[in-house]
Formats: structure tokens, sequence, C-alpha cells
């Protein structure tokens, strides 16, 4: 009995070892036909990766062709890189980019390290109901929709708004916030932050969960105060965690939510809150300019590419994680 | 072990600190229901802070007889039910062949999948897919483009790979197929992974208005963020809202917008702190095995 059953177990698991002298085909088709069932269940993933990714990959091509409804993207002309050098040469082009790039930055710049203070501090909390009910507050506005979020900074922001009327209790002159091109930034990343701040530090606190406890221990009989381990034991200890969630934002600097940035744009501060993405959407779906627009994101697609790629590289070099 | 003055001192700093940012995070969502039980005047003069002045309901009793409201609402808990089914069976079904070992052409097929995180064709190659496939206009443009999410049935994946093997070998001495250990043994032993993905998927749906505001130009088939993205960050007002509105004249503009975001965000406030754990465990799952 036994000795029939471990072959067979054995083929389960990971296929029978192909043997030298048996030919690479049958040794393929073997494997096929085991895995049969496999397939059947894979066809319908398949279809959908080919259907929604991998088609819309090869629609790329109108952005080399001056695509039209009647001719479809086979029947349409080609016309090479028109779109790309019109998007170049356009003065506009500046303006998208810096957009982008700066809303990207400040993200990092500012988005990025509010998660980790938060851990820090969390970490040091001793009394843990007060801990937990922090963490579940805080977490929270991650589960709210763009909408509702825009919906909120739209009216707290507005000359009559929660805002304006705390800076007439200050005093202040009220502001027009989301007609100024100079605060768009400043709105988009402290909404960002306000959003992400709990729920971007669920990792740093896992990764805090694995300090051993003995270095705190050897630090207190050293004298060194909760703040100095805080930087010296604590920082120090999730600091693989902060290179690589950096390199990875470093690789997404491109993608700037979209949604976002659509809903709290307006013609007032277009000046700073028309990115790439937005632009593509306003003149491919709304001036059904579709193969300017397209290759328009296919730019963007690139440089976030080159982004990315630069971003796994260091995260490489610096802590052997990467994502290929 | 801490006692000193300066730990002490850096305690209360924290614990400040945290209920500062408690404030800020929670502060915002009560003004905004403090406001939407308020009578209007008292909103316009901006008196409203910390407690509801004039108390009333009127603004709900407003907002629930307009019915493109209820129409929304339904429209968007008919794509929520209908989007998470399809993510799951999908995910599932993804997820199950590509965690066996056994699974011929898995790292192609792998390979296939994650690229497409990293590239896509884009908007507009997507949009025109959706028009060429005849789902304009219909539910089918929002559930089936985005039924999965790589990175989620990569968890998922991750999740089934850490089912013992020996459970499949004894089922197949048994002469189950593999359909039969799938639905027997995976998915029974996969139970909180699921109700993770479907906690994850159901979000995303009851909060996405992108691909209805691109695809839908119907507006009995317009989901709960659209109705709120046209009233709340637009100002626009349905007709039928203005012509109630005069009836009720405490009632502002205002009160409107904030009572329907608090309709919109109620379901998840609700189930939040039930669901609260599982999405934690989700984020673990991938961030440490993905």
């Amino acid at each position: 009995m036994q000795v029939q059953d471990v072959p067979l177990n054995k083929s389960r698991r990971q296929g029978a070892a192909r043997t030298a002298e048996m030919p690479w085909r049958r040794y393929a088709w073997g494997r096929i036909k085991k895995s049969k069932y496999y397939y059947a269940m894979f066809a319908i993933p398949f279809l959908y990766f080919v259907l929604f990714s991998y088609v819309p990959m090869s629609g790329i091509l109108i952005a080399f062709k001056n695509y039209n409804v009647f001719d479809g993207i086979a029947g349409s002309p080609w016309v090479g890189l028109k779109h790309f050098r019109a998007f170049l040469s356009d003065p506009y082009f500046f303006t998208l980019i810096r957009n982008t790039m700066l809303i990207g930055l400040y993200q990092i710049v500012f988005a990025f390290p509010a998660p980790i203070i938060l851990a820090l501090l969390l970490n040091e909390l001793r009394h843990t109901a007060f801990k937990r009910l922090v963490q579940t507050v805080s977490y929270l506005p991650h589960f709210l929709s763009t909408v509702v979020v825009c919906g909120i900074i739209v009216n707290f922001a507005s000359y009559d708004g929660l805002i304006n009327q705390f800076l007439g209790f200050l005093g202040l002159e009220p502001i027009h916030f989301l007609m100024l091109p100079e605060w768009f930034r400043t709105i988009y990343i402290s909404s960002e932050i306000w959003q992400g701040i709990g729920w971007g530090s669920i990792i740093f606190l896992a990764a805090l969960t694995g300090i051993d406890s003995q270095l705190y221990e050897a630090a207190t009989i050293d004298g060194a105060n909760r703040w100095r381990q805080m930087f010296h034991v604590t920082l120090p200890g999730i600091m693989p965690t902060i290179i690589i969630m950096l390199l990875f934002s470093i690789g997404a600097i491109m993608a700037v939510s979209f949604e976002k940035v659509l809903l709290l744009s307006n013609g007032s501060n277009f000046a700073t809150s028309d990115i790439i993405s937005t632009y593509v959407y306003r003149r491919g779906l709304v001036s059904s300019d579709f193969s300017y627009a397209t290759a328009v994101g296919l730019f963007n697609s690139v440089i976030a590419l080159v982004f990315l790629t630069i971003g796994n590289y260091l995260s490489r070099r610096a802590s052997e994680t990467s994502l290929w | 072990m801490y006692k000193g003055f300066g730990s002490r001192l850096f305690d209360s700093i924290n614990i400040a600190a945290m209920l500062l940012l408690v404030f800020v995070t929670f502060y915002p969502l009560y003004y905004i229901f403090v406001v939407s039980v308020s009578g209007g005047s008292a909103v316009m003069r901006g008196d409203v802070s910390f407690y509801p002045i004039d108390f009333n309901l009127n603004t709900y009793s407003l907002v629930f007889q307009d019915p493109s409201i209820w129409r929304a609402y339904l429209n968007t808990i008919v794509y929520t039910v209908v989007g998470t089914l399809i993510n799951l069976f999908c995910t599932a079904l993804c997820a199950y062949p590509l965690s066996k070992r056994d699974f011929y052409g898995r790292g192609f097929f792998t390979l296939m999948i994650v690229v497409t995180m990293f590239f896509s064709g884009g908007l507009i190659p997507s949009y025109l897919l959706v028009q060429k496939l005849g789902m304009m206009n219909t539910m089918w443009a929002i559930v089936i483009p985005g039924a999965i999410s790589v990175w989620n049935m990569i968890v998922m994946r991750t999740f089934f790979q850490g089912i013992p093997n020996e459970l499949y070998e004894s089922a197949g001495m048994d002469g189950a197929s593999e359909l039969t250990s799938l639905i027997r043994i995976t998915l029974p032993l996969s139970k909180p992974i699921m109700a993770t993905m479907a906690m994850f998927y159901a979000v995303g749906h009851w909060n996405s208005f992108f691909s209805a505001m691109i695809y839908l130009n119907e507006k009995a088939k317009f989901p709960l963020q659209i109705i709120l993205r046209n009233m709340v960050v637009m100002g626009e007002m349905s007709n039928q809202s203005q012509e109630i509105s005069g009836a009720y004249a405490a009632v502002t503009a205002t009160n409107i917008k904030y009572a329907v975001i608090i309709i919109a965000v109620l379901p998840i406030l609700l189930v939040y702190p039930f669901i609260q754990k599982y999405f934690v465990k989700g984020v673990m799952v991938g961030s440490l095995k993905g």
C-alpha cells in the first residue's frame, strides 16, 4: 500500500522530477494534464487579466495614432510621436510636471514621517486602553470615501466655513482657501495626513513589536532617558521598515491621489492643482481627445516606472528587499 | 522603571498630543453631525460649534423625502453586494491555483499578474474597452473592471499557502477533486481572510465614485457617492430638495449637505468598530508576508 502511495503524493505536491531520459515535451504535457483542474479554475481570472489589463495595454497604441471612433483602434492612421511632441512642446507641460512632482514631493516630506511619529508616540503610551482608543479613532478616516473627505474640506474651507469661523474668532481675516492656488498643496497634504496618519502607523507599530526589550533595559542601566531611548533604540529598531516604506513612496511619487485632486480642483486653483492625471481626464474624457490624452498618460506611466525602478534599486541596495 | 520628573513630563506631553490627535480626527465628523441636527439660522450665524442649537430633525426628514437619495442608496447597496461577491469569487479562483506548487505555469501566470500592478493601459484605453464591450451605463462597468485586486489576491494566496498540504493529500486519497478540495478544505479554513477581503472590497465599492462618474450617465443608476459629490462638493441641490426646503424655512443648504454626509458615512461608522481588527490583520498579513 505504502509503496503505491508515496510517489502519488509526491507527484501531487510538486510534480515528478523530470528524468534525463524523459523528453521535455512529454514531461511538460504530463504536468499540464495533472494541472487541468487548476487551469479550469484559473480560466476566469486569466481571461479577466487579459481583457482588463492586457487589452488596455495594447490600447496604448492609440497614443501613436490619430484615433477616431469610426476607424477604431486598428483602422486609425499612424502619426508616430506627434502627440508626444505636442505635449512636450506645450508650455503647460512644465506646469503639469511641476504640480504633479511637487505634490508627490511634499507628500514624502510631510505626509510620510507623520505615521512614524505617531507610531513612536503610541509606543510610549503606557495606558493600554487609551492607546487602543487613540488607534481606533485615528484609523477611522482611512475608511471615509474621497468624496466625503473632499466634501468636508470644501465646506470647512469655504468662505463662511468652520476654518474661517475659527480664524475670525482669532481676529484674523477670512481666506478663500480653495480659490487661492497657493493654498492648494497645503490643503491637499494636510487632508492626506488627516486621513492616513493612523492607518499608516500600523506597519510601523508592527515593526516596533519586533524590538528586543533587553535593549531598553540595557539603555536604562546606561542612564538613557526615554527621549534618548526613543532616538537610540526605538528609531534604529524600525529603521529598516522606514527605509523600505520610504523607497516605496519614492516609487509612487507620480501616483498622486487623482480622485482627490479632481474633486478639490476648480478653475481658480488650476495653477497649482492641475496634475498630469487630471489633465488626461479632461483632455481625454471631457474633450474626447483620446489619442493625445493616451500619449500624456503613457508619458506619466513611463516616468512613474522610472521612479519605481530607482526606488526598487535603492531598496535592494539598502535593505536587500525589493519588488523584483 | 520610569519615575523621574522628565519621564512624567514626557508622558504628559505625549498624552496631550494624543488627545489633540483624537480631537482633530473626531471633531470634524462630530461637528458635521451637530450641524445636521441644528437649526438653520444658528448655523448661518456660525453659533454652532460643540453642541446642537435649536435641535431638530427637519433636515433628515427633508433629505429622506428626496427620492433620488433613496434610489442612490439602494444602487450603492446593490453595487456593493454584487461587486463584492464577484470580487471574492474571482480572487479566490485566482489565488487558489497560484497557491499550489504543482500548478504548471504558476511562475509565468504570477509574473503576468504582478506586471499589471506596475503597468496598466491607463484611463483612456480602459474607458474605450468598457465602451466597446457595451458595458456603458450598466452596473457591469462598475463591478467588473476591478474584479481582482492584485494586492488582495496575493494576500489571499499567501494565506492559502499556509494551509498544510497533508490535508489536501488525504482528501486526494479519499478521491476529492481539486474543486472539492477548494470548497471543502480551503474555503472553510479561510473564513478569516475571506471576511477581511470581503470588507476591503465592500468598503472600496461603497466609497468609489470615479467609475460611476465616467461610465454611468443615467441619474437613476447613480450611486450615493455621485449624489454626494454633486450636492456636497459641487454644491448642487436637486430641484426636489430645493422645493421642499422652501417648506422648512429653518433648513439651510449647509444643513442638508452635512446631513447627507452623515447618511453616507453612517453605515461605515456603525460597522467600523467590529471590523477594525480584521482590517488591521489584513494589513499585517500583506506587509509581513507579501
